[in-house]
């Protein structure tokens, strides 16, 4: 089961970083988000997977019984997932914004904090 | 008896003196000279203290633990040699201080130099009793700084903050060959202490990394030293202050470098480099520094040089390697700091009551200045080796020294007799030109400065005289101890200002006659060697601002290469080094994971990795943005899939409401951009973020098969799975250590998340003039 997983969680970063590696903003964004996908399966896969039940304490019973999922990972994923959305969302009306002032989505074409052929800095003392 | 916290509190003196300098500035003005003169006055009174017991040839440590992890001791060590450093610098100091008040009186930052001086002095006398390695680093880097600080003091001046930015990028540099000479040193002895060297004997000297040893130290000596031809920050040095010249520049920290060489001397000299490079960088400075003297009109310059002179021949002797010429060296050492000293803060009075430093617009001003000029010639008379100063004993003692052994000594001989000749006109000419002959029209009205402009020059000029009248005297409490520091062994100094005929009196007499001639002649020396040296034109200065611009244009270049402001290519570097940085050490390592069974899945499973798959290639190839965004929809749902199928229905949940919530956003905010419909990349760079891409999955999905394959460590997610119920009362385990077990990094998470939203909301609300323009066709397309 690791195998199909760990196929699964390399697939995904693969997509994610090739469109990170787009020069358009929207694609970066998609990108953003697979990479997020990629990063919750990661930590999923490296707790373990079982397709057994899910780690929750019978009625009847004080700790949880052997043979359940692991909670930790759940944990962090689920802290992860809403991070990342924020993140997402943020970056989302980054780009809106950018679009909005600079009329493109083209990376190569934002150049206001580094603008092209910079001069030498002052040569004098 | 010595006691050690008094050494302590006294080495720290100065600088709580640099504390106090501005406020007692503020209050008193220049008279605050007064009272700030204290602090140096004070040292050199403990200073004072150790006379009896190192004239005795007995050595002073002491200190106290500071790293104690490392060994490394907050220690000095007080001899001969450092004894006669610390009262100089303070010494002097004491008069330069009181000087300074005089010189820059109603300067609107006297306080500000006041406080620059008293850390220099502070720097300057840590770093001639230090006696561990790291200590005597500090102190030297210290006096580096305070150096750049007090040159570029009027910041306003280019060329004051070129001369700074010089001698920092110089002896900083230095510095650090220093440092690396040093741990080498320690490294080679296990010594991390100049007194525990010094036992050592001669196990340095045999060492096979001796060389190398010897050559950093150097680049560290010569650099302070001013050797040349590293000499040209010394003289640029100028721009600052007299006071500052008078005391850094000439009579202490240059010496830095001598002080450490003769320090050095018992445990690396006499050896074959010693006594060839020393003497070689020694008298080609002082050849080249007496030189490039002559041409000169302002007086300080003319003073700088000779200086840069006098550095020369001090390396020199130190590295002849006689017991005589350890002897002239140390005396030509103390003997030069007082008439340097002296004439600078002359050049200095001049400078202040004239108006002008340049020697072809002075003269016949000796009427007006009586006590300058009188001071001006007793510090001339030692500088040129006459009868009875002190400069005459250490000319003697240099003759006497080198001698006609053979053909190197000779050579050696040679170049001193020249530059000491070169140095009596040099010194004549500022003592005298500007005081003697026809009266010439000055900027302002001569007349004699106050006490506090004359009584340095005076006290130092007077100096040199009774040093050599009471010869015996001074030689028990400074020369010889101070001598057999540097030998190694026992060496006593008998030289008195008694003439005795020899070969050395008759060179003695020879550079005066030459000097004196020099003298007459010397608008047209300065004339033929201005006319040399514009047919040469490069020099070692020039080559700096060229190697400065260099480096600029380099770091621009990188800067531009790298930092080309391409988001593309920032991630293509950095994803590439990931890559590399997970594949090749694993490679290298044999730590690839074994390939592990062919999975069992039920067949909804697979269909789900399957949709998974069909949503990644659907964004991949979707034709426009709109299709992208809905793929992006079906691979987030087919993770909330497989987090239901593998136990964890919590977040399932979460991953459908974030999923549906994101394309929802993504799909509103793409209607409202008008985009080109799809990512037009050439072939090669698609095969090249291809390959990246595959490279950095692969690596990480390697590595995460690898993770699996070690043993799992269950320890906290036991603990969760035993007390949630018990200690948290809940029974979904995951939401327990969410909201109670884990509840603080919630609440992070949830500001995280607000803060998030306010900030999406400026952003929206935010709107300027531009934007209006610029989003109205994006309106026209919603439409």
């Amino acid at each position: 089961m690791d195998l199909i997983f760990t196929l699964t969680v390399a697939v995904f970063f693969t997509v994610g970083f090739y469109l990170m590696l787009s020069r358009h903003n929207i694609r970066i964004l998609i990108g953003i988000a697979i990479f997020g996908n990629a990063v919750n399966l990661t930590i999923f896969t490296a707790g373990r997977i079982t397709r057994l039940a899910p780690p929750i304490i019978p009625i009847d019973a004080d700790a949880l019984a052997a043979g359940t999922a692991n909670p930790l990972p759940q944990a962090l994923i689920l802290t992860a997932i809403v991070i990342s959305f924020s993140f997402f969302a943020f970056l989302l009306v980054l780009a809106f914004r950018t679009y909005q002032e600079l009329g493109t989505d083209d990376t190569d074409d934002m150049r206001v904090a580094e603008p092209k052929n910079e001069g030498l800095p002052p040569l004098g003392y | 008896m010595h006691q050690e916290w008094v050494t302590l509190t006294v080495l720290f003196l100065p600088f709580v003196g640099a504390l106090l300098a501005p406020f007692l500035t503020r209050f008193l003005n220049h008279q605050a000279a007064w009272p700030l003169a204290i602090v140096p006055a004070l040292c050199f009174l403990h200073f004072t203290g150790f006379i009896g017991t190192v004239s005795s040839g007995q050595t002073v440590t002491g200190g106290y633990p500071w790293f104690e992890s490392l060994d490394v001791d907050f220690s000095w060590l007080i001899d001969g040699l450092s004894l006669t450093f610390a009262l100089l610098v303070t010494g002097i100091g004491t008069l330069i201080v009181l000087y300074a008040g005089g010189y820059l009186k109603g300067h609107p930052h006297l306080g500000r130099f006041f406080s620059f001086i008293l850390l220099f002095m502070g720097a300057m006398q840590g770093l001639v009793v230090s006696d561990s390695f790291l200590m005597l680093f500090v102190f030297w880097e210290l006096t580096s700084i305070t150096s750049f600080l007090l040159i570029g003091f009027d910041h306003a001046r280019e060329a004051s903050r070129r001369a700074a930015i010089q001698a920092l990028m110089v002896t900083g540099l230095g510095g650090l060959s220093l440092l690396a000479g040093l741990l080498l040193i320690w490294n080679i002895t296990g010594a991390n202490a100049l007194s525990t060297l010094l036992e050592q004997g001669s196990a340095l000297r045999d060492a096979p990394l001796y060389l190398a040893a010897l050559l950093l130290i150097l680049g560290g000596a010569f650099t302070k030293s001013a050797q040349f031809p590293l000499h040209f920050w010394l003289p640029n040095a100028m721009e600052a202050p007299t006071p500052v010249s008078a005391y850094l520049h000439s009579a202490t920290m240059v010496k830095a470098g001598v002080y450490l060489l003769m320090r050095l001397n018992p445990v690396m000299g006499d050896t074959v480099a010693w006594e060839t490079i020393l003497p070689l960088f020694g008298g080609a400075t002082l050849l080249v520094g007496a030189l490039l003297g002559i041409r000169q009109t302002d007086l300080k310059l003319m003073l700088a040089y000779t200086t840069v002179a006098s550095l020369g021949l001090l390396v020199m002797l130190t590295g002849f390697g006689s017991e005589t010429a350890i002897e002239a060296a140390v005396l030509y050492l103390v003997a030069h700091a007082m008439f340097k000293g002296a004439l600078f803060m002359v050049a200095g009075i001049i400078d202040h009551e004239t108006g002008t430093r340049d020697v072809r617009k002075l003269g016949g001003i000796g009427k007006a200045m009586p006590i300058t000029f009188a001071a001006a010639v007793l510090a001339a008379c030692s500088m040129g080796g006459l009868p009875p100063f002190a400069g005459f004993l250490a000319k003697e003692e240099i003759y006497a020294g080198l001698g006609f052994a053979n053909g190197w000594t000779i050579l050696l001989t040679i170049v001193a007799f020249i530059g000491n000749a070169l140095m009596f006109a040099l010194g004549f000419a500022v003592a005298l030109k500007p005081f003697t002959g026809e009266k010439v029209e000055t900027p302002k009205k001569p007349h004699e400065g106050p006490a506090l402009l004359w009584l340095g020059p005076v006290v130092l000029a007077a100096l040199g005289l009774v040093f050599a009248l009471l010869s015996t005297f001074s030689h028990g409490i400074i020369s010889t101890p101070m001598a057999s520091a540097v030998a190694g062994e026992p060496v006593s100094v008998s030289i008195s200002v008694i003439p005795h005929i020899g070969l050395p009196l008759l060179l003695s007499l020879l550079t005066v006659a030459l000097g004196v001639i020099i003298f007459i002649r010397l608008t047209s020396a300065r004339e033929a060697m201005a006319s040399t040296l514009q047919a040469i034109g490069w020099g070692p200065d020039r080559g700096f601002d060229q190697a400065i611009r260099g480096i600029i244009r380099l770091s621009a270049l990188v800067t531009n290469r790298f930092q080309n402001g391409r988001l593309e290519f920032y991630l293509t570097a950095t994803l590439g080094l990931l890559a590399a940085s997970i594949l090749i050490p694993m490679i290298a390592l044999g730590e690839l994971p074994v390939l592990p069974d062919f999975p069992d899945l039920r067949f909804y499973e697979w269909a789900v990795f399957l949709i998974a798959g069909i949503g990644l290639a659907a964004v991949l190839w979707a034709r426009d943005r709109l299709t992208a965004v809905v793929s992006l929809g079906i691979q987030g749902f087919a993770v909330a899939m497989l987090f239901m199928l593998f136990g964890a229905p919590d977040l399932s949940f979460t991953q459908f409401m974030v999923e549906t919530l994101s394309v929802v956003i993504l799909a509103l905010v793409l209607t409202r951009l008008n985009l080109q419909p799809s990512d037009h990349r050439p072939l090669g760079q698609k095969l090249l973020d291809v390959t990246i891409a595959s490279f950095c999955g692969a690596g990480l999905g390697l590595l995460l098969l690898r993770v699996t394959q070690v043993p799992f460590n269950a320890g906290l997610s036991d603990f969760y799975a035993q007390y949630s119920r018990v200690i948290a009362h809940g029974r979904n385990v995951v939401n327990v250590i969410i909201v109670d077990f884990r509840g603080l990094d919630t609440l992070g998470e949830i500001s995280v998340v607000m803060i998030t939203g306010l900030a999406i909301l400026a952003l929206i609300r935010v709107a300027t003039p531009r934007s209006t323009k610029t989003a109205a066709p994006a309106k026209k397309s919603e439409a």
